[in-house]
């Protein structure tokens, strides 16, 4: 785990003593689960304006990400600002295919504005801090469709959620390199490989840590015989 | 004796010169009088009082723990685990239900403190709890649609759980859910009831499908679909996971917004009763708690804790505490005759190792012949188990597990379905019970009619843990709001016990 910040830690330190400092730590975290929440909303009036393809389309380009519609080759996307055209309003009609969220703060309250995507071939979320092991179950939508997902650094995701992964059976590429939450990924991408056969599985980041251990045991060994 | 003399005859002259009439005013004024109180002449020898009777208490202290010798007995004593004398609602039961009421009624309070709420729990290493010793699934594959909202609203919560139960200075809440769904299979005598409910959890927004034997060989090659015709097959928000979790997560967060947790059990009532004439001329007796009899764990001490309400959601037990209050003691044709029904019925789980079991993506699977397994983490161990049948229920007076039981009944239906379970090792089981609600197995949410502050929230045969977040939110509605707000629960209330309609799950198992 890393340390917070400094002044997290004062303000931390000060909840000891006084119920103000208490209560305006408590506010300032609801304040920020509620900013990802309302960046997640359901953009319903946009979908029965427009349809959900431009809905879906929007809701990708406020969160910073990226998409491609079927068909074409070149890709929308936010720029550093968050500055996007408004092109995609042309495409009512044409399915997303490809979408990359990656280190955004989509949830899965998001995931409802993607939910009628039924041609969705490539996902990325790579470094999601919000994405968790309920996104992934809910990943069940796309099953007939979703070829490749791309999944490494999110710090919430367990083993539990990658079992909800047997749905996809689909799924061609998968990667879940550097989950920080998964405690023995040598065991858990072997499973993985048995769970979805036809899936090629990349995994690095990991330190597969055998060797490791097999140093620390000698060196504590060699202390006990000195001892 | 003598130097208790001495002591008054002091006591007396202190008084004496402290409230001559010259300065009686300034002496007993605080503050800016104090150098008038500086002059006072009383002052010193009165202070010389205090520390004289303080030195004279601790002499009789050691004078009485000499006369007794080998006994820790003191004269002044007090247990601090003690309840407080008053509070507004006593939750009797600290399991996941009970917890969970208590975080909710804390949630839903209007002014900081404005509740004063008392947890009151016997045991505080849960080792007889049904909670912790269930197998903590979630599912929302049922027939009746209170069923499916509650556990849906549950699955919800728990999605939002660090919103929820979020506990500044502590680590965020894991729940170790394992996100694997459930799977039950039919036969074909029971294919219709299974299609039937498909239709209504789908109406209800679960995401359930229907797989067909082959489809389920396709999916799970290790299952043996003999016999099988068709299968339910949960896509989302149905697993398993930590119930002491969820759990010490309700009550971490509850005790942080002020539940007082109380270790002790509630032997008693004192209550008042009003006498009442129906409709029909047959006289009523109402009963109104005024206070809670609380017993200190291992002593004769008990504390009387003045309150406005008490919640039963004591699970296994909750029969006996409502005996307390006279129900189910009149003849039977009476409403006060009608007891509750809720018993604590023994359940065996066993833990099996086989290294050739099912991989990562096994589901929580329910067979039709009433067996069910899941995976337990992902070194080839299982637990399993099945519900004995209605004229074989073993005895609750303890937790001892029948290991005959998985020999002759679990084991043959379990190698039949998953062929690779032929080989294995039963590697532990327990024990636990099951608040087995006899008249329909389904939870009873509200007031009874003849006490009227005692609200039921027990009877859930088995699907407390997974629905208790909801079932907590409700209740709490039902004490604070006065109806429910957000689930409509009513369904669920004592009423379909006084006129004998039960509320059936139409279940394959």
């Amino acid at each position: 785990m890393t340390r917070p910040p400094v002044h997290t830690r004062l303000l931390l330190y000060l909840t000891q003593h006084f119920y103000d400092v208490e209560m305006l730590l408590t506010w300032m975290f609801n304040r920020k689960r509620t900013g990802i929440q309302k960046k997640n909303a359901y953009l319903g009036y946009a979908a029965s304006l427009y349809g959900p393809q431009v809905a879906a389309a929007h809701f990708i380009l406020t969160l910073k990400g990226g998409l491609r519609f079927k068909n074409q080759s070149d890709w929308f996307r936010a720029n550093t600002k968050g500055k996007f055209s408004w092109d995609f309003v042309n495409y009512k009609d044409v399915q997303i295919e490809e979408i990359d969220l990656s280190n955004t703060m989509v949830n899965y309250r998001g995931l409802e504005n993607l939910d009628t995507q039924r041609s969705l071939r490539t996902l990325s979320l790579k470094g999601c801090p919000e994405v968790d092991d309920w996104f992934l179950a809910r990943l069940h939508v796309f099953q007939d469709s979703l070829e490749e997902l791309d999944i490494s650094h999110c710090p919430h995701i367990t083993t539990g959620g990658l079992a909800a992964l047997r749905n996809l059976k689909g799924l061609k590429r998968l990667d879940v390199s550097s989950l920080p939450r998964i405690q023995s990924p040598g065991l858990v991408v072997i499973l993985l490989e048995d769970m979805l056969p036809k899936c090629d599985i990349v995994a690095t980041g990991y330190d597969y840590s055998f060797v490791q251990e097999d140093e620390e045991s000698k060196v504590q060994h060699m202390q006990g015989q000195s001892a | 004796m003598s130097s208790w003399r001495r002591l008054h005859v002091k006591a007396r002259t202190g008084g004496f010169l402290s409230s001559t009439p010259v300065t009686p005013r300034h002496t007993r004024l605080r503050g800016p009088f104090m150098p008038c109180q500086s002059l006072s002449t009383g002052r010193s020898l009165r202070k010389g009082f205090i520390k004289d009777l303080e030195n004279q208490l601790s002499e009789m202290k050691k004078k009485a723990v000499d006369a007794l010798p080998g006994s820790s007995w003191s004269p002044v004593l007090i247990n601090p685990n003690l309840p407080p004398e008053r509070a507004d609602i006593v939750i009797v039961g600290g399991g996941v239900i009970g917890w969970s009421i208590a975080y909710w009624l804390k949630q839903k309070e209007r002014v900081r403190g404005g509740l004063r709420v008392i947890v009151v729990e016997r045991d505080p290493t849960y080792s007889r709890a049904s909670t912790v010793l269930s197998a903590g699934g979630i599912r929302q594959q049922f027939s009746l649609l209170e069923n499916i909202h509650l556990s849906l609203a549950s699955a919800d919560f728990m999605r939002n759980i660090n919103d929820h139960l979020f506990v500044l200075k502590e680590d965020p809440v894991d729940l170790q859910f394992n996100h694997s769904g459930y799977m039950f299979l039919a036969n074909e005598q029971v294919a219709h009831i299974m299609e039937e409910n498909y239709r209504t959890q789908r109406s209800a927004g679960a995401e359930v499908s229907l797989l067909s034997p082959t489809q389920v060989k396709e999916k799970f090659p290790w299952i043996n679909t003999d016999g099988v015709a068709l299968a339910s097959y949960g896509l989302e928000n149905e697993g398993w996971f930590d119930p002491w979790s969820l759990l010490n997560a309700f009550r971490r967060k509850a005790v942080s917004m002020g539940v007082v947790q109380c270790c002790g059990e509630v032997t008693g009532f004192k209550y008042k009763t009003n006498v009442v004439n129906s409709v029909d001329g047959e006289q009523m007796f109402i009963r109104r708690i005024q206070s809670v009899k609380v017993q200190m764990p291992n002593s004769l001490e008990y504390q009387p804790v003045e309150c406005a309400i008490v919640v039963n959601a004591a699970g296994a037990f909750s029969g006996k505490l409502a005996e307390m209050l006279g129900i189910g003691s009149s003849p039977e044709d009476s409403i006060a005759g009608i007891p509750l029904p809720v018993e604590p019925r023994k359940r065996y789980i066993y833990v099996v190792h086989c290294p050739d079991g099912p991989g990562l993506d096994t589901p929580f699977l329910i067979d039709y012949s009433g067996v069910y397994f899941r995976r337990e983490g992902l070194g080839g161990n299982y637990i399993t188990g099945t519900s004995p049948e209605e004229d074989e229920e073993p005895d609750t007076s303890n937790l001892d597990v029948d290991h005959e039981f998985f020999v002759d009944k679990v084991w043959p239906s379990l190698a039949h379905r998953v062929p690779a379970f032929e080989k294995l090792k039963v590697t532990s089981a327990w024990a636990g019970f099951y608040d087995y609600n006899t008249f329909d197995q389904n939870g009873i949410i509200g007031v009874h009619p003849l006490i009227n502050n005692m609200y039921f929230a027990t009877g859930f045969s088995g699907h407390g843990l997974q629905q208790s977040p909801a079932v907590g939110r409700g209740v709490a509605e039902l004490i604070l709001d006065g109806n429910f707000r957000t689930l409509d629960l009513s369904g669920l209330s004592f009423r379909r016990i006084l006129t004998q309609e039960p509320m059936l799950e139409r279940n394959i198992v």
